[in-house]
């Protein structure tokens, strides 16, 4: 798999012991216990894996902190190629690593668009040579995103495209979504649908309803997003394709998602850790950072979503990261581009779900790690014995803040200014080499290089 | 030869498709044109058991292979034979199709060969006019000469139809031709094949009978024919397929992927062809084509089905008698 191509692992015989190990592939939650590993791989797991078992190793003491697989982040957006100011390959893999995620999935939205595969290629090569955690690309759909021609389909998966979407937009027409979706069957592509008709929310800038109006900013209504859904689904009964909606955001699309999923169609649906974590109130006083595509909507949709995430409806949580530069973003509120980074904080903000018993443990794991693996037929999101050693080993009580020019991103539109979350990832693991630990608050308040 | 016992092959006044034909009128035609193979090899090829007969060729749709075959056909056989090109005929100045036939059928022809863009025109017609009508492809319908001459190409090289696996590749969802072979080839007992990605393929193609195979390489394993279907320009770039070079990748016959097929497997092709789209040059001009071959075929069956079907006619003398 391209996925494993450019992280060449490390060959030292290393152990973590004295965590608590978290594995959603095996429904595992235990401590005290360790993972031992050797050319990049997971040798043992186990609570027999302990600093006297293992012999010729390199021990890591995880003093009781959580041990879990890498997360895998289905939408990350980056400037590479062609908007390298707003982040970079190597610039996102920091941020990721920094969040505990060891693998993050590139949306095809660059300049040129990852609609060939010379570009999956050149994405391919450029990550093996800059990036810290692995990096596979989603590719288009519809070649330049223009949602008219279906792109190269089985050509860019040979050249390792994990997916297929058209990023921030979604396939308006169904006649071309029909015929790709069959085509990409044929490949066992799954077909990643940003979830809006781009016609209904023409203009629109948040949720629709009583706070849009008082605001007066012209709103999204969650029929738009409801509409593209249901019609999806029919496509999906036509032409039997793997297909995921990357972002629900209102409690209807849940109920759609699980009506179709009881009735057994290949449909699978994500969310974005915003969504979980905020509504629409956070944008307060035209806060631009929260602006986001799908817009937060209100508190009882976020709620139907934390309920669809813990009963399987909802399988994926992704950080949606899209960094945006000042000028992007310090506009009026309508004028300002959507998005916010993400991938740095979408671990700690999925732990508040945990601590307020929202949510259990394994399965905010599970829906940032082993599904994503799963869907994209990626090895990962495992602790077993075999799987890539890509983990991230977690202190679930510490406190810090986002400073945010403490991140690693090289945009700073986040939505959790100042925000003290308790949690955070101490150390990151790709391939068995450390790629990210944390030197403690000092050092992140430091003004960054 | 042809002419020494005219005994009925068919029982239909025309042949409008496959669908409607039996096993042993299959076999009737496919032996009748063997004979006309072995004439159109002669020197001295005209026989004049048409006649006085009329044939108006009618092509609402372009076409030299298939037009110039029948017009050679009917020669042969001794007809009178006329071609009705379409573009600047009054069809071209808004007459309908029922007026057309109309119009013709008052030059009592005695044969009409018609192709026609659209489904089941060539069915409509037949129902308004007198004489016999030889469906030449109707919209995705069928060509049934086109299915009767790849028969008679592989029964001629393998001796039989059946039980031989025959994998029809390539846009089948738009193809006539694909369709006719389909109905042929599984009437005779072949086990047919469609290679095609889903989106070429037409709905519910599995309850069509033949195995869909979308993964080329399992569709040609132990074929013993491998025939490939042309793919027209306006669906190569976006709509049904993503490019051409895609579809050569994954869909086009290359010598590789030919190698999966039996060694001694046919390589057919109904023309004209796309190379470097649908089938490798080297694949196409190679030791196991029998491309050109089709092209002889073509006008010993059409010479096979004119005659068949004049059988069925009055002749002419009755005819005067009559009136």
């Amino acid at each position: 798999m391209t996925w494993a191509m450019h992280m060449k692992g490390d060959d030292r015989r290393r152990a973590f012991v004295n965590a608590r190990l978290v594995d959603p592939a095996t429904g595992r939650d235990q401590a005290p216990g360790g993972v031992l590993v050797e050319d990049g791989r997971i040798l043992a797991t186990g609570p027999d894996v302990t600093a006297d078992s293992v012999r010729a190793a390199e021990v890591v003491d995880c003093a009781g902190c959580l041990l879990l697989p890498g997360l895998i982040d289905m939408r990350v957006f980056t400037g590479e190629p062609g908007n390298e100011h707003r982040e970079t390959l190597r610039s996102a893999s920091l941020a990721a690593a920094a969040g505990g995620v060891s693998g993050i999935i590139v949306m095809p939205d660059t300049a040129p668009v990852i609609d060939e595969a010379a570009i999956v290629d050149f994405i391919l090569r450029r990550a093996r040579d800059t990036a810290v955690v692995r990096v596979a690309p989603m590719a288009a759909i519809t070649r330049g995103l223009k949602g008219e021609c279906m792109s190269e389909i089985g050509l860019l998966r040979e050249a390792g495209a994990v997916a297929l979407t058209d990023g921030r937009r979604g396939v308006a027409s169904p006649r071309v979504l029909r015929h790709a979706m069959a085509y990409a069957r044929d490949y066992d592509m799954l077909v990643c649908q940003h979830v809006q008709d781009d016609d209904l929310a023409a203009g629109g800038v948040m949720h629709e309803g009583e706070l849009s109006a008082r605001l007066g900013l012209p709103g999204i209504p969650v029929q738009a997003e409801v509409i593209m859904l249901e019609r999806d689904l029919r496509l999906v009964e036509l032409t039997g394709a793997r297909y995921h909606a990357m972002q629900v955001s209102c409690a209807e699309s849940v109920e759609v998602i699980r009506r179709a999923k009881a009735a057994g169609l290949p449909v699978t649906c994500g969310v974005s850790i915003n969504h979980l974590v905020l509504n629409e109130n956070d944008i307060g006083t035209y806060r631009t950072f929260f602006k986001l595509s799908p817009p937060l909507r209100t508190e009882e949709d976020r709620q139907a979503l934390v309920d669809g995430l813990v009963d399987g409806t909802i399988d994926v949580i992704v950080s949606s990261h899209d960094p945006q530069s000042a000028d992007t973003k310090r506009l009026p509120f309508a004028e300002a581009a959507f998005g916010a980074v993400g991938v740095e904080t979408m671990l700690s903000a999925a732990l508040s779900l945990w601590h307020t018993g929202a949510v259990p443990l394994v399965r905010l794991v599970e829906a940032m790690s082993t599904t994503p693996a799963r869907l994209l037929n990626l090895e990962g999101g495992s602790l077993q014995p075999g799987a890539p050693a890509d983990f991230a080993i977690v202190d679930p009580c510490m406190s810090w803040q986002v400073r945010p020019d403490a991140l690693h991103s090289l945009a700073r539109n986040t939505p959790f200014e100042n925000r003290v979350f308790d949690g955070r990832v101490v150390h990151t693991v790709v391939a068995g080499r450390t790629v990210f630990t944390y030197d403690g608050p000092a050092r992140l308040s430091a003004p960054s290089a | 030869m042809g002419n020494q016992d005219r005994k009925p092959v068919l029982r239909g006044r025309h042949l409008l498709g496959i669908e409607p034909l039996s096993v042993p009128e299959i076999e009737a035609l496919l032996d009748l044109a063997e004979d006309y193979v072995a004439l159109n090899r002669r020197a001295e090829k005209k026989l004049s058991i048409l006649r006085g007969r009329t044939q108006i060729n009618l092509f609402f749709e372009p076409s030299t292979r298939t037009q110039s075959s029948f017009e050679l056909a009917g020669k042969r056989l001794g007809a009178d034979v006329m071609n009705m090109s379409v573009k600047g005929s009054s069809v071209a100045k808004g007459e309908t199709l029922l007026d057309t036939a109309v119009t013709l059928n008052a030059m009592h022809p005695d044969l009409l060969v018609v192709r026609h863009q659209h489904s089941g025109a060539v069915d409509l017609l037949a129902r308004k006019v007198s004489c016999a009508v030889i469906n030449a492809g109707d919209g995705w319908h069928e060509h049934p000469t086109q299915a009767l001459l790849d028969a008679l190409t592989i029964r001629r090289h393998k001796g039989r139809l059946q039980n031989l696996v025959i994998a029809i590749c390539g846009d089948i969802l738009h193809s006539r031709v694909a369709r006719s072979n389909i109905l042929l080839l599984m009437k005779m007992g072949a086990h047919v094949r469609l290679v095609a990605p889903s989106s070429l393929l037409p709905p519910a193609a599995d309850r069509l009978g033949p195995e869909i195979h979308t993964d080329m390489q399992k569709g040609l394993k132990g074929a013993d024919v491998v025939m490939m279907l042309r793919l027209q320009k306006e669906r190569m770039n976006g709509a049904f397929i993503p490019s051409l070079r895609e579809y050569y990748r994954f869909y086009g016959l290359s010598e590789e992927k030919l190698a999966l097929a039996k060694d001694d497997a046919l390589v057919m092709h109904p023309g004209p062809m796309n190379r470097g789209v649908e089938i490798a040059s080297r694949v196409a001009d190679g030791a196991q084509s029998v491309i050109r071959e089709q092209v002889e075929m073509g006008v010993a069956v059409r010479m096979a089905v004119i005659d068949a079907l004049t059988r069925n006619l009055q002749q002419p003398q009755d005819k005067e008698s009559a009136a």
